[in-house]
């Protein structure tokens, strides 16, 4: 899974299914990443529920 | 892992069994159970539960007397070459537990990566992949006769024939110690091999023109279990009857006889 | 008592009712559940399977939930990415089946390996060139994107929606939602298909094998098509039950039926690329091998013609052609039927192209290997339908799954 690990060889198989992967788990990680900073920014603005949605 | 080895030519080790010698005495099995600690059960009424390395096949050719006949088969694992090394078995493992070692052909299973997917079973058309379904249990005393070179295995994992590969192992750390290029034919023998009375199995280097194994081969009754298959097995076997030959591949019924392939 | 949890302007049945239900769906979980630790304590010699058949119900159950969690991403895709915007009404829906269905494939595959402990190992040691590898790495990660999915959802229960913080998070998930679902429409191509790969890169097992383009076999992208197909088609039939069990209409007809018109689209789109797959299999590729189709359908007890009629007319044919014929998805027993026979077909599909791989011998000296599975097999293979049913109750009873219900089903005085 790493490239440390020592069944890891710099071929296309490789680097295209980890291409694959690192691509799909940076975006699901940065989205929530992005999701939850913003909603803290949001509740510290004062936004959002007033508790009588 | 494997620079560290020194590195000698490539080698391709392979069986050659003659069928015509096989009585079905199955002391190539015993031979195998014993030498590789395989695991049995008190009751071992379900064939299909059991492991068994080594499993000697009967074979009929489905007459009537005065013409019925029978032959006995040795199936150990076929160390399948496929193209280039792509094995059914070892292209399939997801957690890379089955190797194909390019410097001997044989097809390695490690244990304690295994972790009992059995994706490896189903992708073997030879049922040489045996799964522990249950903890290994020894009778009383027995634990003290378990050969200490090769490692017993635990519940939930594969195994299945290594061709003995801790006897190439230890004749290969002899030959390093000696200083010498070369292992002789008669350093690295499987247990199977020595065991049969009837001297039905052959076993070397397929690459080596040494080796008897290597003419073997090339018999004109010899052939391989299920070649059309693209498995490219590393176990030959030789029939001079032409139902045998038959049995050991699928053919359609307007394929005609069956001619060996020689390799 | 529970009202202050219960989405405004909706009615649920009594909490007694409610608990009864989940008391009766519960005790079969906890069957389940038993089955489950003998598995994990004994290990699977509590099972059926044998040397012959290392592959059986499990690998089935795993295949056939995936197949029909295929509605999550499918009509994910179709919303966020094709612009459906109509689907909105059945997302949610779609996205709590398919996380149940996933989340319960990940339970199972987790009792089905030797050794559980282990199981990170397909991770770490991953042999990228296996089907499995993929399955495991894609069907973890769209698990995760499942899961973002449902989040929203659940934080928008009356009161976790009080919590500002909780609001935010679920308005600014929604935001960016079109991203996670392509994400998951992504994943899904590939974890569907490669479920598909398991049997067909099979090269020595010549009824699963099957040629293709590339490392891809061509059951790669049948599986991928027939999830695709046959998913939506399960989540309108569970929509259909859980009406029927609440007494309510939840959806809207049109939408159920533009989803049941794509879906019948896509399963004969689908059936006929099968049809082509079986054919050429049969004639060219079996053969290769030194079989004849009828080889693989007959000399044993279970596997005959029946089952690949099954599969291909009753479970193919039928439905699509329903389902593309405006007459048979208006009308409310043809639209169950057809929904009913696609699930049968794939489930049946996924059976094949399992253990009929495994049943037919390959060494001419052998005969065929049957198998019946053991209780616990069969209990842990029920555990996640009953699971599934609790999870929906409680979710539909806490949440407003279905933003149509107030609409459809006026509450004459408010509650309270
Ligand atoms: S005989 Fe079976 S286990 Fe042995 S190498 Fe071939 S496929 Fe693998
Ligand atoms: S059972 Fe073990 S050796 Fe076989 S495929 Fe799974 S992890 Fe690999």
């Amino acid at each position: 899974m790493f490239p440390f690990s020592f069944e890891w060889i710099w071929d296309m198989s490789h680097m295209v299914f980890h291409g694959g992967l690192w691509y799909a788990l940076s975006i699901i990680g940065l989205g929530m990443t992005y999701c939850i900073l913003k909603s803290v920014v949001d509740t510290v603005q004062g936004k959002g529920g007033d508790g009588h949605h | 892992m494997k620079k560290a080895q020194e590195h000698t030519a490539p080698k391709k080790y392979g069986m050659v069994i003659d069928l015509d010698k096989c009585t079905g005495c199955g002391a190539c099995m015993a031979a195998c159970m014993a030498e590789n600690n395989v695991p049995f059960r008190e009751d071992e009424t379900d064939k299909n539960l059991s492991i068994t390395w080594l499993r000697v096949y009967k074979l009929t050719n489905g007459k009537k007397f005065p013409n019925a006949d029978v032959c006995y088969l040795p199936r150990p694992c076929m160390h399948c070459e496929g193209h280039h090394g792509h094995s059914p078995c070892v292209s399939v493992c997801p957690a890379t537990a089955t190797d194909y070692s390019y410097d001997t052909g044989i097809v390695s299973q490690i244990y304690t990566r295994c972790f009992g997917c059995r994706y490896c079973m189903a992708a073997c058309p030879y049922h040489v992949r045996y799964f522990n379904w249950w903890d290994p249990v020894w009778p009383e005393g027995m634990e003290k006769m378990l050969s200490p070179n090769v490692s017993v295995r635990t519940r939930g994992v594969v195994e299945k024939c290594s061709f003995c590969f801790h006897r190439y192992q230890i004749a290969m750390e002899k030959v390093r110690y000696e200083g010498r290029a070369e292992l002789a034919e008669d350093e690295y023998q499987t247990a199977c091999t020595q065991a049969c009375p009837a001297n039905a199995i052959t076993f070397g280097d397929l690459n080596n023109h040494d080796h008897a194994v290597y003419k073997l081969k090339t018999h004109p009754d010899a052939f391989r279990l299920l070649e059309r298959l693209g498995t490219n097995p590393k176990v030959y076997y030789i029939s001079s009857r032409e139902w045998v030959r038959r049995q050991g591949d699928n053919y359609l019924e307007n394929e005609g006889k069956v001619v060996a392939k020689a390799h | 008592m529970d009202t202050a949890l219960i989405p405004e302007g909706r009615k649920r049945c009594p909490l007694w009712q409610f608990v009864l239900f989940i008391a009766v769906v519960g005790a079969v979980l906890l069957w389940g559940v038993y089955a489950m630790i003998l598995c994990w304590l004994k290990g699977l010699n509590q099972t059926n399977m044998n040397n012959a058949y290392g592959f059986a119900l499990w690998i089935w159950a795993d295949l056939a939930v995936i197949a029909l969690g295929g509605g999550a991403f499918f009509s994910g895709f179709l919303k966020y990415i094709i612009g459906k915007d109509e689907l909105k009404n059945l997302i949610n829906y779609a996205v709590i089946i398919g996380f149940i269905c996933y989340s319960s494939a990940l339970l199972i595959l987790a009792i089905d390996i030797g050794q559980p402990l282990r199981g990170w190992f397909i991770f770490w040691h991953a042999n990228v060139h296996s089907m499995l590898t993929e399955v495991a790495f894609c069907l973890s990660c769209y698990f995760a994107v499942l899961t973002i999915e449902f989040i929203p959802l659940i934080l928008e229960n009356r009161q976790i929606d009080k919590v500002r913080f909780f609001h935010n998070l679920s308005h600014n998930m929604h935001h960016i939602m079109a991203v996670f679902a392509a994400t998951g429409a992504f994943l899904s191509f590939f974890h569907q298909g490669s479920l598909g790969g398991v049997a067909g890169v099979l090269f020595a097992r010549p009824f699963g094998f099957r040629e293709g383009v590339l490392i891809w076999p061509w059951t790669f992208f049948l599986f991928t098509w027939s999830a695709a197909a046959c998913g939506p088609c399960f989540t309108i039939l569970i929509t259909k039950i859980t009406e029927k069990v609440t007494r309510k209409k939840l959806v809207k007809d049109n939408v159920i039926e533009l989803l049941a018109k794509i879906s019948g689209w896509m399963l004969l789109t689908y059936i006929v690329a099968k049809i082509i797959d079986t054919w050429y299999w049969a004639v060219v590729t079996a053969p290769e091998a030194g079989f004849t189709m009828m080889d693989f359908y007959s000399n044993n007890p279970l596997y005959g013609l029946w089952i690949l009629f099954l599969e291909i007319v009753l479970g193919g044919i039928v439905p699509a052609l329903i389902l593309i014929t405006p007459a048979g998805r208006k009308n409310k027993a043809t639209l169950l039927l057809a929904t009913v026979l696609a699930v049968i077909g794939v489930c049946v599909n996924r059976w094949v192209m399992v253990l009929q791989v495994l049943a037919v011998p390959v060494m001419p000296f052998e005969s065929w290997f049957m198998y019946a599975p053991s209780w616990q097999e069969v209990a842990t293979t029920i555990l996640p339908l009953a699971y599934g049913a609790i999870l929906i109750a409680i979710a539909h009873r806490y949440l407003p799954i279905f933003p149509q219900e107030p609409e459809l089903n006026p509450v004459e005085q408010q509650a309270g």
